[in-house]
């Protein structure tokens, strides 16, 4: 953080101002000049919430795809249909059992071993061939998307809400005040609260295992070198196999999630898709703080854009991959 | 003097007659005439359905692939943005050519609707090129996947230019010379006539010193540098020129179906222009044309085929997620591999035949 500073003493002093301005944003009773120049503040914080809680949902599937990148080399363009997948698995389950939570342990279990199959039985007998996977995973994505519009039809499913995240919540946070004097609250879908704390716990779960265990040792070294790591005697395969599971598995769980606060539906495997590429593009590639970061600012992007530029959202979006490419190829919080 | 010159000419017109030959060897070859004669006399033979339908589909198809071959085979960028590009000329073709749409197209006349779609087409291509090649490998396929998925959904946000997601309706396509170029043999003959000169501008430019050095850029992109060869410059200039045969296979496109919606660029069609390449095979520009053949075939008739073996005639694009996995798994270099390879086998197999006494 000091280091940061001392490097980049402008920037650091443009990023403070911004934290700062969004705080007062958040935090302050908007006067009636600006709500008459950008409209609501309601509008603005859930605009900015539903953005945050976006981008939890883009965290849990890119992290996935750069954990798989990072490690294989391997662009996983099936990540998409692992994440519907895993959707429609959470619906079975929870439509049949009534347990959302059960939902949540067979798609990460069903769609982590539909990942160590895939690794085993097709990844692994072209390793380091990049484009010969890619194609692959291309021709995966057709195959899993038909097999999908097969099973489950064209129609829209949403997976259930359970009892007790069912209903808003007040935030502590003011929106507007009324004439008599009297404050009035946000209110907020608790299951998308719930849903963002649950991403930012995977999320520094991740980082601890990468950081903190000899499994994650093992990752980090394989992400800078694989030779070396193989060298070492290191049995990379199994190490290959795991990080597939999890960055499946992760897929599944965005799945159930996507599920229940969006729906499901063909072509959601496209958008997903297109959203973790943007996202590792825009984070940098293998890394994991890099994806929250990405995953944050394009769901931001998405939804603010949504509420204040509604024909053109998309080109913000893109707009932000473009500056990233131009500015820093290699993604933000990339190292090389 | 005549009789000087006349020996002159007796002498030169062999040589120029071997320089041709030797910078065109496919007009040596029995095959490529025989072709090359059935395209032409396609029109007597086949019914309106399979010349436009089949035949002008697979030309159009064919060529938008042509232009990811080039990229893929000798500039080593897989770019799935190709089938963008060439939306991106059908929707310019709507919005400044004359459509249903009026509050949208501008009404120009064909003739400045179809260059201004090209330029800018081409402008599009290069444009993204240039952000693609800001890295190497296998980030191009996510970069030129991101930017044709952008150009997806932004079509189907924005009513202004591009009509939302019901696009844009009965595009007027050109009639001149007391002809209308859509009726089916005109078009195909516009379709036949374009394709082949993509098809010699490919071959011809894969020749020259700029695809010698591109090739050059693909093997060995440090060495090139090193050489003293603008690498980035080299790759831009590839996506110019992919990105408007492109184009042209995009105005052919609007000129085919009069309409261009979201659907047409939509991420599974840019998935479509790259197995065709695939399965045809890369490394050669005649490949495109034979993968377009084949998926166009598949497409068409699939449906009825998997109903008379008793199976769902809506799995279409199972099968064809299936075979272009079996391309990718056994042939690298798609079905001209496999064909080549079937070849040097037979051949290899009458040698042994004819040496009689080898080993068996």
């Amino acid at each position: 953080m000091t280091r940061f500073i001392e490097r980049h003493p402008a920037w650091a002093l443009i990023l403070l101002i911004a934290v700062a301005v969004l705080l007062w944003l958040i935090l302050a009773v908007w006067p009636p000049g600006l709500e008459e120049a950008i409209g609501r503040k309601r509008v603005f914080l859930n605009a900015l919430f539903n953005g945050i809680t976006l981008g939890s949902l883009y965290f849990l599937v890119a992290s996935g795809f750069t954990l798989i990148f990072g490690l294989m080399r391997n662009v996983n363009l099936a990540h998409g249909s692992l994440y519907l997948f895993g959707g429609y698995v959470g619906y079975a389950i929870s439509a049949w059992t009534g347990s959302w939570i059960l939902g949540f342990i067979i798609a990460f279990v069903a769609v982590a071993l539909v990942g160590i199959a895939l690794q085993i039985i097709v990844f692994r007998r072209m390793e380091g061939q990049d484009l010969r996977q890619t194609m692959v995973t291309i021709g995966l994505s057709i195959v899993f998307a038909d097999l999908m519009l097969w099973a489950f039809g064209g129609d829209f499913y949403q997976i259930q809400t359970p009892n007790w995240l069912v209903g808003p919540i007040e935030l502590p946070l003011v929106t507007a005040v009324r004439s008599s004097g009297e404050a009035v609250y946000l209110r907020y879908p608790l299951v998308r609260l719930v849903i963002l704390v649950a991403a930012i716990v995977i999320g520094i779960a991740m980082w601890l295992a990468l950081n903190r265990t000899r499994v994650g040792m093992m990752v980090r070294a394989g992400v800078d070198d694989r030779d070396m790591l193989a060298a070492t005697g290191v049995p990379i395969q199994l190490v290959f196999v795991a990080v597939f599971a999890l960055g499946a598995g992760l897929a599944g769980i965005a799945g159930v999630v996507g599920g229940t606060f969006q729906s499901l539906s063909p072509g959601e495997d496209t958008r997903f898709l297109l959203a973790s590429l943007v996202v590792v593009i825009v984070g940098g590639m293998g890394s994991i703080p890099g994806a929250a970061l990405g995953a944050v600012i394009i769901g931001l992007a998405e939804q603010l854009g949504s509420v204040y530029i509604p024909t053109y959202a998309i080109v913000v979006t893109f707009l932000i991959m473009v500056l990233v490419l131009a500015l820093r190829p290699q993604g933000l919080l990339a190292r090389r | 003097m005549s009789l000087v010159q006349g020996a002159h000419q007796e002498t030169s017109q062999p040589a120029k007659v071997r320089a041709v030959l030797l910078a065109w060897p496919e007009f040596n070859k029995p095959a490529v005439w025989l072709v090359a004669v059935i395209l032409l006399i396609m029109p007597f033979i086949a019914n309106g359905f399979f010349l436009i339908e089949i035949f002008a589909t697979t030309l159009i198809l064919g060529t938008v692939a042509l232009s990811l071959m080039f990229l893929a085979g000798y500039g080593g960028m897989v770019s799935l943005m190709q089938l963008t590009v060439a939306g991106f000329a059908a929707y310019m073709v709507a919005v400044f050519g004359m459509s249903a749409n009026t509050n949208i197209s501008l009404g120009w006349p064909w003739w400045l609707a179809t260059p201004m779609a090209l330029i800018l087409a081409t402008a599009f291509g290069t444009l993204g090129g240039a952000l693609a090649v800001r890295t190497e490998g296998i980030y191009t396929i996510m970069i030129t996947l991101a930017i044709g998925a952008a150009f997806y959904y932004f079509t189907n946000q924005n009513w202004a230019i591009f009509g939302g997601h019901t696009g844009i309706n009965t595009i007027a396509t050109p009639r001149f010379w007391g002809i209308d170029w859509r009726s089916d043999i005109p078009f195909y003959y516009v379709t036949l006539g374009v394709a082949a000169f993509c098809y010699f501008a490919v071959q011809y430019v894969s020749r020259a010193p700029f695809g010698l050095a591109l090739q050059g850029v693909r093997d060995n992109p440090r060495r090139m540098a090193a050489l003293g060869f603008n690498v980035n410059a080299h790759r831009v200039a590839a996506y110019a020129f992919a990105a408007f045969i492109a184009a042209l296979g995009g105005v052919l496109q609007v000129w085919n179906y009069r309409q261009i919606s979201p659907g047409s660029v939509s991420v599974g069609a840019c998935i479509d222009i790259l197995i065709i390449a695939v399965v045809g095979g890369i490394t050669r520009p005649v490949g495109p044309f034979i993968g377009a053949f084949i998926f166009v075939i598949l497409r068409t008739f699939a449906l009825d085929l998997l109903v008379k073996f008793g199976l769902d005639g809506n799995r279409f694009r199972l099968l064809i997620g299936l075979g272009f996995l079996a391309i990718v798994f056994w042939s690298s270099d798609g079905v001209i591999g496999l064909w080549e390879r079937w070849r040097r086998g037979a051949a290899a197999a009458d040698k042994r035949a004819g040496g009689g006494h080898g080993h068996g």
